[in-house]
């Protein structure tokens, strides 16, 4: 639908809403034929889908469904102040989850001569992740020039047409530039989170090339599938979705594909030296606790945020978070003290960050019960994945990036089929009428197969070829010696740096 | 002349240094040191993972005496450092044959 010039709208609100001033009295651009004038009603409510967060245009439209040529209101096409600032908060905080939360969360959990290496890894996921996600990563995933239900398409490399004026095909209130970033700040703490399995032993070069090839090949293809507007399982707002799945922030997209995408990164890299013979206890339990907390902040403009919205929807996934998180972390501890007689600390932030994945795709599709639930059920069956399957087993999954991201985000989808209610969020009420409440659950797990399938079989390719081309551990000396300073030439601690 | 090495638990020391200092003893040589005797160590566990921690902390102090100071020394430190439960230490005595001030050179007992 062609518009004006961006300036000459901004000149007819500034007409609108000041009496005409001499700083005003520069010429128009030369237009040929007038625009059709909106109504005031269809002004009053072109300004009141932005308080409800649905299409300003929707008012222009003639009985046919069509918008008359010209014919606009001095808020469409504009982000709306309110969304826009909750988002731009959301993006921020999402950040602020991998740089530095999940780097403390982490770190604390390796031994002192690999603290700084988990470290480097987040920074160097976020500056190769943002490179890539400029050049193609955000068109891949919510473009849609491919009309693949699979892959976005090339209309937004390099951010080309990506600016302040919102893609209506996401919000119609924030700005395409602010849902870039979002995004990228999701496509960041995803290869970010799956690292996790191989600290301690990969090699810097190594993990920069998989995250990149797996960004590309694994997390892409998946975001579209899930989140873009024509993808292969986005029951959500897409009719023709072959799977008619729902996720809400990210419970496949960022929770199950890094944490089965974790499990075979680490059966390729192996396990670390002297696994299961040398202790390996986390250096700074205290760490760990403040990443927890920078992770829990983070989280709720990771799921809140995941509304592209300020309205009711993030509301409520607000406050499924908040219960589900509290309720996981109190539940893995509780199991704790009934197994061994001790509650933990790193078993209240193992919880709590489980609680967080569980609810990540159910935040906001379920009310508080279903909150609770998924906190109750995502404190306790990541708790056995972590301690006792692992064992089972024998994989190096070192920081259990299976057992809590893997599992947890399985969890969270299931109960978001059997718990997700339009109470909560109408627009399940579109597409997914027939389903709510009765077979969703199917959708999701054909959806979790699907996200299942996806990123083991690419994980296994990406890492082959990494191993083949570029090596993917480091030699037996600098894994003993540790990654800071056979990868990074630097020390995470040195005490006596006064002497 | 002898020396004194204490292996004791760390939150006594504060209690030694003053029993020592109670006898005139007002030199030490403190270190942070790890071990095991009977007390034995304890296990941690994280997600699951099992570390059994053999080495405890304890501290290890070295005092140089004079023979007729050994007795008392001796029984200053374990007035100090005793909890009557195991893990409270050990003290060993060895003969030293010589001790030297670096800023005076004085030799023997009058360098302690």
């Amino acid at each position: 639908m062609p518009r004006p010039p961006l300036s000459f709208r901004r000149l007819i609100v500034a007409l609108a809403i000041t009496c005409c001033s001499g700083a005003l009295a520069q010429p128009a651009a030369p237009v040929t034929a007038p625009p059709v004038q909106p109504s005031i009603e269809q002004r009053l409510a072109s300004l009141e889908a932005y308080i409800n967060n649905t299409d300003p245009s929707a008012a222009l439209k003639d009985q046919a469904g069509n918008v008359p040529r010209g014919l606009t209101t001095p808020v469409s096409g504009v982000p709306g102040p309110g969304h826009n600032a909750w988002m731009m908060l959301s993006a921020t905080l999402v950040l602020f989850m991998t740089l530095p939360g999940l780097g403390l969360f982490y770190g604390g959990l390796v031994r002192t001569k690999n603290a700084l290496s988990v470290m480097a890894w987040c920074f160097g996921i976020t500056s190769l992740v943002t490179v890539l996600w400029w050049a193609v990563g955000y068109s891949l995933v919510f473009g849609k020039s491919f009309n693949s239900p699979f892959l976005g398409g090339t209309e937004f490399f390099f951010f080309r047409g990506v600016g302040s004026t919102p893609n209506p095909d996401y919000s119609p209130w924030v700005s395409q530039s602010v849902f870039a970033v979002y995004q990228l700040a999701f496509a960041i703490i995803t290869p970010a989170v799956l690292i996790g399995a191989v600290v301690e032993r990969m090699k810097f070069s190594a993990v920069l090339a998989f995250s990149a090839l797996w960004l590309l090949l694994v997390y892409c293809p998946i975001a579209h599938m899930v989140w873009g507007v024509n993808g292969y399982m986005n029951g959500l707002s897409n009719p023709a979705a072959g799977i008619k799945a729902i996720d809400f922030a990210g419970g496949m997209v960022v929770e199950m594909a890094s944490g089965f995408s974790a499990l075979i990164l680490c059966l390729i890299v192996g396990k670390r030296l002297g696994h299961g013979r040398t202790p390996m206890p986390p250096h700074s339990l205290f760490m760990c606790v403040v990443g927890t907390g920078i992770l829990w902040i983070g989280w709720y403009g990771f799921n809140a945020g995941s509304a592209v919205a300020a309205d009711g929807v993030a509301a409520n996934a607000f406050l499924t978070t908040t219960l589900a998180a509290a309720v996981a972390a109190g539940t893995w501890a509780l199991l704790e003290h009934l197994a061994r007689g001790k509650a933990s600390v790193l078993g209240f932030c193992s919880g709590a960050v489980a609680g967080l994945v569980t609810i990540t795709p159910a935040c906001g599709y379920v009310d508080a019960t279903g909150a609770m639930i998924a906190g109750l059920l995502g404190g306790a069956i990541p708790y056995f994945a972590c301690t006792k399957i692992k064992s089972l087993f024998g994989y190096d999954d070192a920081l259990d990036v299976l057992g809590v991201h893997g599992v947890g985000g399985f969890v969270g989808l299931l109960v978001t089929g059997f718990f997700a209610t339009a109470t909560v969020n109408p627009n399940l009420s579109t597409n997914l009428s027939k389903l709510v409440g009765t077979s969703l659950w199917v959708e999701q797990a054909k959806g979790i197969a699907v996200t299942l399938a996806w990123a083991t079989i690419g994980t296994a390719i990406i890492a082959g070829l990494v191993k083949f081309a570029l090596g993917i551990r480091p030699t037996v000396e600098a894994e003993i010696e540790g990654l800071d300073i056979s990868d990074h030439g630097e020390e995470a601690y040195i005490f006596d740096a006064k002497s | 002349m002898k020396l004194i090495i204490a292996i004791i638990k760390p939150f006594k020391l504060e209690d030694v240094k003053e029993a020592l200092a109670g006898v005139g003893i007002e030199g030490m040589t403190v270190t942070d040191v790890k071990g095991f005797g009977r007390q034995k160590g304890h296990t941690e566990i994280y997600r699951g993972s099992e570390y059994t921690v053999d080495f405890l902390p304890k501290v290890k102090i070295e005092i140089a005496v004079g023979d007729e100071l050994v007795g008392k020394a001796i029984d200053a430190i374990c007035a100090g450092a005793k909890t009557g439960k195991i893990g409270d230490g050990k003290i060993f005595v060895l003969p030293l044959e010589e001790i030297v001030r670096i800023r005076t050179d004085e030799r023997g007992e009058t360098a302690v």
